[in-house]
């Protein structure tokens, strides 16, 4: 009823030319520009811009109410942007079949009382348009552990029963682009060690995958790049190389003269406290250089009595991009 | 794929219908509504009138009366049953998120609504017919009366629910659950009122006062079918011999005149412009 002609049904040619020019570029997952969204006088979001490659898993991150939740429904059309745009496996985000192979669970996660596990799964397969055997379907059950529970009304089901029933429909229609919003915030520990599995089934089958988790760990392990949100604005993104690329290397030194503390200030940054003394080392140099450093303060007379590298967090990097202030020095 | 979302959502809607109490509900209250008046028909047959039996054009008046006072209550409990069925059903999964999942899919927005609009005009129409049936048959077998249009009737019935049910989810997308089911309704009994009000004026010769019927049934239709409805159900010549003065005395039961084709055409009109409106206000809402 309401959309533009092109976007309706129907084989004409300018269908037929659109999949083609869909399918020559390897098209992104997910591409966003410029996004914006206010609620009455509040912006949720400001001017946020990200990819999501094939075969990439993005971490979403980002205190409450910094917009990812709304970030990811705009993605998928429930939320109305102000301004900018989205193209979902090529798709702009107005014409639905964008989103034929796009798999969601909402932070909001709520299914039919009054059907089956089974039956939730089978009307996400049918709205799909997708052909999935009930075989498949059992086994995507299976997947998230609801195998035995495959013929009970999910009105009886607990929280963390949704959740994995959330994500199975979310993986059902053999989506190439998977958006979890907050997937463990209801699992138990053995429930969250299942999700990190299947995100890394997800990642060798080449499946696109959005996180958004205040895990960080989890995001840590999984995630090939991240993206940061604060206040509504992209306060970083990266790979997780280029955003946690320093080491570090915490020492324990004595009879420093101004010539090692040099040496060790050329290594580095460098904090001191009392005798323990911090070098940061910048993303190329790494660790290998740590030996010829440790040899040449023993050289300058200085006493080595520890040597410990270590790699920054992603939570404290997380921590650290968030209380930054504009214009503050970094640690 | 369109036609197939909408056969989807609109089978969906059926079995959340069937699969919740409003059906066990609605049931109920049909078979305690229609056992009532199967005794009150039962005792109306031998009934006297100033110790002289009712002569048989004068039961057959009655008996009109008395069918469109209990499809009266068995529409009601239908359009009820809808209205508070179709508000939770799409305010309600808006509000707990179960819309999220679903609008996620490669669906529109209007095509998901007019499923659901499908699947909720099939139950109302459906509640309708048999229980309307069902009465037919009490009134038949209990005093040998059966409506002359009866195909008509219980049509425009079923067009008067599906007029509250569309009126239910449009308010549906723009306001929470309950206070949908409640608006219409509300509005429901405001135009039944209004159009008892328009027909005391016409008989009073009130132009002002009946004309408030008029516009009520133009701007919400449901009045105006059950009035197109009753006359379905009543004979018309019992009506014309006997009925001049009970008609003129502003009876809330029985109806003088057919709809118009005019009307029902601004029916049809009126069905399609508000839920055109509905799927606007969908199509714009933030989830
Ligand atoms: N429907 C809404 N109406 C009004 N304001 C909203 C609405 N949804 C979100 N907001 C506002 O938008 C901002 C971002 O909310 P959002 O849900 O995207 O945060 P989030 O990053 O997902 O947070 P969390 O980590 O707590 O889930 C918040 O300030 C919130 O108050
Ligand atoms: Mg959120």
């Amino acid at each position: 009823m309401i959309g533009d002609p092109a976007a309706r049904q129907g084989g004409s040619s300018l269908d037929a030319a659109e999949r083609l020019l869909a399918e020559l570029p390897p098209a992104p997952a997910a591409w966003c520009s410029g996004l914006h969204k206010r609620y009455r006088r509040r912006t949720a979001v400001d001017d946020v811009s990200f990819t999501v490659d094939r075969g990439e898993v993005v971490g979403l991150l980002g205190p409450n109410g910094a917009g990812k939740t709304t970030v990811i429904k705009i993605l998928l059309g429930l939320v109305r942007a102000d301004a900018g745009d989205v193209l979902l496996l090529g798709r702009p985000a107005g014409d639905p079949r964008a989103r034929s192979r796009v798999g969601y669970l909402p932070e909001l996660f709520r299914y039919q009382p009054w059907l089956t596990a089974a039956e939730v799964v089978a009307l996400h397969v049918r709205l799909a348009g997708a052909q999935v055997s009930s075989r498949e379907r059992r086994e995507c059950l299976g997947l998230v552990g609801l195998a035995d529970r495959a013929g009970d009304r999910v009105g009886g089901f607990s929280k963390g029963m949704q959740q994995r029933l959330g994500l199975a429909v979310a993986l059902v229609a053999r989506p190439e682009f998977v958006v979890l919003d907050e997937p463990t915030s209801a699992l138990d520990p053995v429930g969250r060690a299942d999700v990190r599995d299947l995100l890394t089934s997800l990642k060798a089958r080449r499946v696109a995958v959005l996180l958004n988790s205040h895990l960080i760990g989890e995001v840590e392990r999984v995630c090939d790049r991240v993206v940061v949100l604060d206040k509504g604005r992209v306060a970083a993104s990266g790979t997780l190389a280029e955003l946690l690329g320093q080491s570090e290397l915490r020492l324990r030194l004595d009879g420093v003269g101004a010539e090692a503390e040099a040496r060790l200030a050329a290594a580095g940054g460098l904090t001191r406290d009392g005798d323990a003394y911090t070098v940061t080392l910048s993303a190329d140099q790494d660790t290998a250089a740590v030996p010829e450093l440790v040899a040449d303060l023993v050289g300058l007379g200085v006493r080595v009595h520890a040597v410990e590298p270590g790699r920054i967090s992603l939570e404290e990097r997380l921590l650290d991009i968030l209380r930054a202030t504009p214009g503050d020095e970094d640690r | 794929m369109t036609a197939r979302t909408v056969f989807t959502l609109a089978a969906l809607t059926l079995r959340e219908a069937a699969r919740r109490r409003v059906l066990r509900a609605l049931a109920l209250l049909m078979v305690v509504l229609l056992a009532l008046s199967g005794w009150g028909f039962s005792r109306l047959a031998g009934t006297e009138l100033d110790g002289t039996e009712l002569t048989s054009g004068e039961t057959r008046l009655v008996a009109a009366q008395v069918l469109n006072l209990v499809m009266f209550g068995l529409s009601l409990i239908a359009a009820l049953g809808t209205a508070f069925l179709s508000g939770p059903t799409l305010a309600g999964e808006i509000e707990s998120g179960t819309a999220l999942a679903v609008l996620a899919r490669p669906v529109r927005r209007s095509t998901v609504l007019l499923g659901k609009w499908l699947g909720l005009v099939a139950f109302g129409s459906g509640v309708v017919v048999v229980a309307g049936l069902a009465q037919f048959l009490i009134v038949w077998g209990t005093l040998g009366y059966w409506p002359p249009q009866p195909v008509t009737g219980l049509a425009l019935l079923a067009a008067q629910t599906t007029v509250l049910l569309t009126l239910g989810l449009l308010l549906s997308t723009v306001v929470s659950p309950m206070a949908s089911g409640v608006m219409a309704v509300g509005l429901f009994g405001a135009t039944w009122i209004a159009g008892m009000v328009g027909v005391v004026g016409q008989a009073l010769g009130n132009e002002g006062v009946a004309a408030a019927g008029t516009v009520s049934r133009v701007l919400l239709p449901t009045d105006g079918l059950w009035r197109g409805a009753m006359n379905a159900f009543q004979d018309p010549i019992v009506l014309e011999r006997l009925g001049g003065p009970a008609l003129k005395g502003g009876f809330a039961f029985l109806s003088s005149a057919p709809l118009t084709a005019v009307y029902l055409v601004w029916v049809g009109v009126w069905i399609v412009l508000v839920l055109g409106l509905a799927a606007l206000a969908f199509h714009r809402r933030d989830l």
